[in-house]
């Protein structure tokens, strides 16, 4: 027997709402690069979860899936780019403490 | 129960419990790897759900390039206990409040079904997928590779040292 579409579903919102917890309450600027993955993976569980019992003879979802991973890729890239750089200038990448732009 | 669901429950609690070690523990790098058993563990629920293709380019994509990826800005940051710093926020609590308000709003949303499952037997993934991205998506997908050249070489153009 096959395991519910809702299972996945259920599944893929808890791995989310993790996400989005460590995105808020984390203070070093990697980490929250890394709920912002775990975000991208619960989506993609989604976007395959669909493609498998909705759509089967067409796939979309593991086509959009697929760009989900490109754009993850590229936004890791860049995310800690930006990380590296901000460490140069204030020698920490604590988020809380980082505040430039508002003295 | 069927073996297909004992396995989806295995693979399913190991990529919860990851990554709620990857959003508390205190030592980056620890959580790091907690990151790679998660995208490891989606992966293999990849398999259960047939899209093979898709699941070995999570392995290639994310457990080898990403991960990799973070642990270099680890390493290149010092920052691997944090120092004497608690690891989360002074707003933690609102930050575990809005997540736990997003949840059930999810879950209200999953569980309200019925979804119009189709039933039919799912196709190669892998055939499909490549004749999609070559037929269909074939504007999508080289506008992709320009996306993901760009961001390297603006990663590379931020990450450089303007001093040197």
């Amino acid at each position: 027997m096959e395991t519910p579409l809702s299972w996945y579903l259920v599944l893929a919102a808890f791995l989310f709402c993790i996400g989005v917890y460590g995105v808020l309450s984390r203070r070093n600027a990697i980490a929250i690069l890394m709920g912002i993955e775990l975000m991208m993976n619960a989506v993609n569980l989604n976007l395959v979860a669909f493609a498998r019992f909705v759509t089967p003879t067409v796939l979309t979802g593991q086509v959009f899936a697929i760009f989900v991973m490109m754009i993850a890729a590229a936004e890791a890239a860049v995310g800690l780019a930006l990380v590296l750089a901000i460490y140069r200038n204030v020698r920490h990448i604590q988020v809380e403490d980082i505040h430039l732009l508002k003295s | 129960m069927s073996m297909h669901q004992l396995a989806f429950l295995i693979l399913g609690s190991a990529v919860l419990v990851s990554a709620l070690l990857v959003v508390t523990v205190r030592n980056i790098v620890h959580a790091a790897l907690s990151l790679v058993l998660c995208f490891a563990g989606v992966a293999g629920l990849y398999v259960l759900l047939q899209a093979e293709f898709l699941a070995v380019a999570q392995v290639l994509v994310y457990v080898g390039a990403i991960t990799v990826l973070i642990l270099f800005a680890v390493m290149l940051t010092r920052e691997i206990t944090g120092g004497q710093l608690p690891a989360l926020t002074s707003q933690w609590k609102w930050g575990l409040a809005g997540a736990w308000v997003f949840l059930m709003l999810l879950l209200h949303v999953a569980l309200r079904g019925p979804w119009m499952v189709n039933t039919q037997p799912p196709l190669d993934s892998t055939v499909t997928i490549g004749m999609a991205l070559v037929q269909r998506y074939v504007l999508p997908f080289e506008l992709a590779s320009v996306v993901l050249l760009v961001a390297l070489v603006g990663a590379v153009l931020v990450a450089k040292d303007e001093r040197r």
